[in-house]
């Protein structure tokens, strides 16, 4: 593969390499090495199954699950990523600065996902431990079956949001189109205030955590019951 | 029907059937319904004659398992949820008949002549292909589902012999990877315990998109099975059912799904093989579609494969049966010129070696069991009749795996149950069940004049019923008619 040497960065040209070439050098890179790439053009699974803390900007817009599964790396992403960016990503940090298509962060069990941007439906979808900050918006069926993490809404969030939600938390700034089955308001005691400040933080942004309101469930539903059957 | 719990779907608990060699011939053989009916009936009313020596013709439509089940909606607003597979008959292999040879074709001499039974799954693409030395495989089934014991006993059974086994929903357990030569990984909608190191620790990984028994329809594992360890590994409280998803959450059809293949095979470096399951209803188009997408080898589950839990009405009226599936999923691999290149995996009721030899010479490339597995390991022993009677049920009619109270230890997730399964004398048993299976393929094989059980062809077989004959395209036993077919031979039947 034809690779140059920036300082400490090592530059892979996806117009020249192949999205398998950036992959297999990713996964057999050294623990702590920086990489940038160049020219993704939208291609597909760019900077997946990442296992090591390695420094991956991508210059420009990725098409589907960008940095998939992603294990202790730091992905940056200058544009914009198509549907399952950082889907199922274990730890790590994947960043966004651009917006993001559906199920963005989906079934993720750990890290920081942040969305500068907007993101579309279904964001956050069968979360299951990470925690998601959007800059702007985001769409509907965000957070649908939602089991554990923290997704933070800096804009508004579309209908049916956390719709059959389990654990996790959802705070949002803007207004909520309507809420899904079983989601509810829910008071910002000391702690959550605590955990949203964090995860503004962590995501570089400056929103009051006091102008946030927080969604959960009501966990009415988490056993079947005849009378709760038109609920769903 | 038991259940412990106000969680979901209970039928009447405590309630005791009848024993199976006491009920009449026009009894229903759900214990469970006919425990509802007797119930019912004994309500002031003394039993005492056989109904049909009185002169009383029961009802085919509303017969007293049907009339139980709407008592028991009518009484509770709830429905029936269980394990296993269909109930009710169904065209199956029973259904089809080998030819042999006698004239036309020369036999192979049983016993001495060499018939191979290998077969390699997934090099269309993958680096590493699973070799196994049978096409008998042992089917996905969850951890949570089944106790971590019986993950053991198949593991230990399948390497015995040389074939894989797969995971399920929830996960993959130490147990089946400590204890499995070759493990597929599931990849499911629900991703619960879904972990890129596991996809990388799997010899293959099967996406699925459904299953036999609930075509279109996701999973229900109840609170009653959400023991600490199954909650921890699927994040999730203890104690709450449980749903697993219908559909995958991050993409829609079969283009997005080529692209998630690329992905998984991204993450794995292309080195293990891709299945994608489907459970049977539209075989044609979704194993054209799978094939499009990319799928190294097809796991095609008929109507007759068994689940952890889901409705009744699921189970019974959703898909096709086995037999059905094959003959078009056969089709649309060889219209795509890739039959015996993406390897086709039938599942859903397969039971011997005949059944195994039959799918074979349909078109599939292996099989894979799930129920047949299970009563290997020991489930519904007659010697267990007691214990089922205590939970309202019978050895050979116990399908409450919902339940977790299974007294065989193998669908139950209480450690006390669980450890009346001993591993290694279950997993011989299943070893036993595949070997024998293997070699009853081969008795037919040879007898067909083959040297290996995937020269079986669709000219070794003929069908019983006009129902198989049409499904399956072989001719009426006896004739050259198929329904359906005009002129396929050119002779009187045309």
């Amino acid at each position: 593969m034809g690779t140059l040497a920036i300082g400490k960065s090592t530059r892979v040209d996806l117009s020249i390499n192949s999205v398998r070439e950036l992959n297999q050098a990713l996964h057999q890179a050294e623990a702590g090495s920086a990489w940038e790439v160049t020219h993704p053009n939208g291609q597909h699974a760019i900077a997946v199954g990442l296992t090591l803390p390695l420094t991956v900007r991508i210059e420009g817009h990725v098409g589907y699950f960008a940095a998939g599964m992603n294990e202790q790396a730091t992905v940056e992403i200058t544009g914009n990523a198509g549907v399952g960016v950082a889907e199922n990503m274990m730890s790590g940090r994947v960043h966004v600065a651009g917006s993001a298509s559906q199920s963005a962060g989906a079934t993720a069990h750990g890290g920081l996902l942040v969305i500068d941007g907007d993101a579309a439906a279904r964001c956050g979808i069968s979360m299951k431990g990470v925690d998601i900050v959007v800059g702007g918006n985001v769409g509907h069926m965000s957070a649908f079956m939602a089991q554990a993490g923290a997704l933070v809404v800096c804009g508004d969030a579309g209908d049916g949001l956390g719709d059959s939600i389990y654990e996790a938390h959802l705070y949002v700034r803007g207004a909520v189109g309507a809420l899904g089955a079983d989601c509810v308001e829910k008071d910002m005691r000391p702690e959550h205030v605590e955990e949203l400040a964090r995860l503004l933080a962590a995501a570089g942004r400056a929103e009051n955590p006091a102008e946030f309101r927080r969604y959960g469930s009501a966990r009415q539903l988490y056993n079947f019951h005849v009378d709760n059957a038109f609920a769903y | 029907m038991t259940s412990t719990t106000t969680s979901t779907c209970p039928m009447p608990s405590g309630q005791v059937p009848e024993p199976p060699a006491a009920a009449n011939t026009t009894a229903p053989t759900d214990p469970a319904g006919r425990a509802r009916a007797v119930a019912t009936a004994s309500a002031g009313v003394t039993q005492t004659a056989d109904p049909a020596a009185l002169g009383l013709r029961e009802n085919n439509t509303f017969d007293r398992t049907t009339m139980a089940a709407i008592r028991h909606a009518a009484q509770t607003g709830l429905y029936d949820i269980r394990g296993g597979g269909a109930k009710r008959k169904l065209p199956h292999f029973d259904d089809l008949l080998f030819l042999g040879a006698s004239m036309s074709r020369y036999p192979l001499e049983g016993y001495r002549e060499r018939c191979d039974t290998d077969v390699v799954i997934g090099a269309r693409h993958a680096k590493k292909p699973l070799h196994l030395k049978t096409p008998v495989t042992i089917a996905g089934m969850s951890f949570g589902s089944l106790s971590g014991q019986a993950k053991e006993a198949l593991g230990r059974g399948a390497s015995e012999v040389g074939t894989s086994t797969t995971t399920g929903d929830g996960g993959m357990t130490e147990e089946e990877r400590g204890h499995s030569e070759t493990l597929v990984y599931q990849y499911l909608p629900s991703r619960y315990g879904m972990n890129p190191k596991h996809l990388r620790m799997a010899d293959a990984i099967e996406v699925v998109l459904g299953q036999g028994a609930k075509p279109g329809g996701g999973g229900m594992l109840l609170g009653q099975k959400i023991t600490e360890r199954v909650a921890a590994m699927r994040t999730l409280p203890i104690g709450i059912d449980q749903r697993s998803a219908c559909r995958h959450p991050d993409w829609t059809g079969p283009d997005d799904l080529r692209i998630k293949i690329t992905e998984l095979r991204e993450i794995t470096d292309w080195e293990k093989p891709i299945y994608v399951k489907i459970g049977a209803s539209r075989p044609y188009y979704d194993v054209a579609l799978a094939i499009k997408a990319g799928a190294d080898a097809i796991v095609l589950d008929g109507m007759q494969g068994g689940t952890a839990a889901t409705q009744e009405v699921f189970i019974e009226h959703v898909g096709i049966p086995t037999l059905a599936a094959i003959p078009p999923a056969v089709d649309a691999l060889q219209e795509a010129g890739l039959h015996r290149q993406v390897q086709l995996i039938v599942s859903g009721g397969i039971r011997s070696g005949a059944d195994v030899a039959k799918a074979l010479a349909l078109g599939a490339d292996a099989v894979s069991i799930g129920t047949a597995a299970l009563i290997a390991l020991g489930d519904n022993d007659p010697a267990l009749e007691n214990e089922y009677r205590k939970i309202g049920s019978a050895a050979g009619y116990y399908d409450d795996w919902q339940a977790g109270q299974d007294p065989a230890g193998i669908t139950t997730q209480d450690p006390e149950l669980s450890k009346r399964l001993d591993p290694v004398a279950a997993g011989h048993r299943l070893a036993n069940l595949l070997r024998v299976m293997t070699m009853e393929a081969q008795i037919i094989a040879r007898a067909c004049g083959k040297a290996h059980l995937l020269h079986l062809e669709p000219e070794d077989l003929v069908a019983l019923t006009i129902e198989a004959a049409a499904m399956t395209r072989r001719p009426l036993a006896g004739t050259n008619w198929i329904p359906g077919l005009a002129g396929a031979y050119g002779g009187p039947g045309a």
